[in-house]
């Protein structure tokens, strides 16, 4: 059996979820087996996760499951997949998962690996796909255990959304006593999080100083994209830290990554390079990023980028 | 506090990734090994940071045969009391895992550091696993850390903003951007770390569970398509139709 962890937020599953769901369904298929999802804490609609593949449901709707622990789920999830034989389990490379897929692993003297970016090769033993050097190369790692535990990088598979509910089966298990304890949650209002957004308008030091960004959140308004910066703009105060992404920001793969006056260095390129489509914006056409985009424009972004913005409204009035 | 900061080395970030014998091993030639960066800008240096506040010492510790002396000296001129290398050349986050969690078990500490991930293998495991082990708390991609007395107060990345929870010493926290700001070893600092105890210690002889295979590289692009800057109906014509991203 695959156990699914899928996380879940204001009672919904995550969308890292659903593509954990996903994936564990197919893995489970290529097995020969079935794929159980695994839920924890409050959440409306649990057997929907059947929706994204799951043959079942395991929710844990403890209150304590409210506030996330790496202690107390891992344990949960652990207990979960003892108990019923699993011999995989599927977390989400996200923030949470990060912090429970090398416990989980540990607890079930599993081998484990993270980040996985495409379905484990199972004609002889257990081979999985993984990026390694910061999106420079990829490794395929053998598995020798008989647990194995992986988790699924983000937008490394799309959620199928054609399955119907299905049923659930709630356990009523405590989590215990938490090793840490809940203070509060600050979330930036308004816009899908960098690590889950399907477009991603970025921008650099071309912008000249922060007080031009509104051309760029106008764009990103109009593609309905979240707005990130380079790391020379985020260590200049200019943008938050948490837009910046590259080696040592954080690592995207969205469906459309713009890159507006940003030059590409290596270490930007390495956090951004598995983006599906890449357009950059620059004036200088010996810019390095040229190298890794699908589309360039060679401008003054200042003019070109209204413009873009100008063209996509009018394709949005022409329907 | 005690304080143990794990430290692994990386290629530099600007170093050139390939690979030799059939695609098996990574080829070292002409590549600058470094700290990994979320291990000496943030670890290592908030570490330094709670011992200037509160007392205490703090060790480095590293998984790996001789290569490594290089980046663990520069952890001592930056600031580490001292250093252990357990002698493996280790395969698998699990095996750097239980020797850290094994030296940890043998020794007294308040707090395990690591960075968030390292930039070679990218997996963020070891810091849960050492966590697991010892049956600690973890703090994951942590940002700013207080402490008060045995209690910390800590920021967690999450997607699209941050967590703030609180946790008691003994813990494992990982270190992200943010946590605190990079120091430059000083002269004084280089000439000291060559005189600071770096000691060998064998290994506990635990195997892998995962080994790689093979390595593979990203697909080339193809030639970028330039759009002309006074046509940007034409690259949004080109993202709807030809990429279907829009």
């Amino acid at each position: 059996m695959v156990l699914v962890f899928a996380e879940s937020g204001d009672g919904r599953i995550k969308k890292s979820g659903q593509e954990a769901i996903t994936f564990g369904k197919k893995l489970a298929t290529q097995a020969g087996t079935t794929c159980t999802t695994l839920l924890l804490g409050p959440i409306d609609a649990p057997g929907d996760a059947g929706i994204y593949g799951a043959d079942l449901v395991v929710h844990l709707p403890h209150d304590g499951f409210t506030h996330f622990d790496s202690q107390t789920w891992s344990r949960a999830i652990c207990e979960v997949a003892t108990a019923r034989n699993a011999e995989y389990v599927v977390l989400s490379h996200s923030s949470r998962g990060k912090a429970l897929t090398g416990r989980v692993a540990i607890r079930l003297q599993a081998g484990c690996v993270s980040g996985v970016t495409e379905l484990p090769n199972l004609s002889s033993g257990c081979l999985v796909t993984k990026g390694v050097y910061s999106g420079k190369a990829f490794a395929s790692l053998k598995i020798a255990t008989a647990i194995k535990v992986l988790s699924v990088m983000g937008n490394a598979i799309q959620p199928t959304k054609d399955g119907t509910a299905v049923p659930v089966e709630v356990m009523d298990l405590e989590p215990g006593k938490a090793g840490v304890t809940f203070v509060k949650t600050d979330k930036v209002e308004g816009t899908v999080p960098l690590p889950e957004a399907e477009r991603v308008v970025s921008a650099g030091r071309g912008m000249k100083g922060p007080e031009n960004w509104g051309i760029i959140e106008d764009l990103a308004a109009e593609l309905g994209a979240t707005t990130a910066c380079s790391r020379p703009v985020a260590d200049s105060d200019w943008r938050p830290h948490h837009e910046h992404v590259g080696q040592t920001g954080i690592a995207i793969r969205p469906n459309l990554y713009i890159a507006i006056g940003i030059s590409g260095a290596i270490q930007h390129l390495a956090g951004v390079n598995r983006s599906k489509v890449i357009v950059v914006i620059n004036k200088d056409p010996e810019a390095p990023f040229f190298k890794a985009a699908d589309y360039g424009v060679v401008g003054d972004l200042f003019e070109v980028v209204p413009r873009l913005t100008k063209a996509i409204q009018d394709m949005k009035a022409a329907g | 506090m005690n304080v143990l900061v794990c430290v692994t080395k990386t290629p530099d970030t600007t170093a050139k990734i390939g690979f030799v014998e059939q695609n098996t091993r990574f080829d070292i030639s002409g590549v600058q090994f470094i700290m990994n960066p979320y291990d000496e800008w943030y670890a290592l240096v908030r570490a330094l940071e709670l011992k200037e506040a509160q007392g205490g010492k703090v060790t480095l510790i590293s998984v790996g045969g001789a290569d490594c002396d290089q980046v663990i000296r520069k952890g001592l001129a930056i600031g580490a009391d001292e250093a252990v290398r357990i002698d493996v050349q280790p395969v698998d986050a699990y095996q750097v895992a239980t020797e850290i969690a094994t030296y940890v078990k043998a020794n007294t500490f308040d707090i395990v550091f690591t960075g968030k991930e390292s930039i070679e293998s990218n997996g963020s495991e070891v810091g849960a696993m050492i966590a697991e082990i010892l049956d600690w708390p973890f703090l994951s991609y942590a940002s700013k850390m207080d402490m008060e007395g045995p209690t910390a107060t800590v920021d967690l990345e999450i997607e699209g903003g941050e967590d703030t929870v609180q946790a008691d010493v003994p813990f494992v926290i990982s270190a992200a951007k943010g946590l605190a700001e990079q120091r430059i070893p000083n002269m004084r600092g280089i000439m000291m770390a060559k005189s600071k105890p770096l000691q060998v210690v064998p290994g506990s002889g635990v195997a892998p569970r995962t080994a790689i295979s093979s390595y593979t590289m990203p697909k080339e692009k193809s030639a970028v398509h330039l759009v002309d800057p006074e046509n940007m109906s034409e690259l949004v014509r080109l993202l709807k139709e030809e990429a279907k991203v829009i």
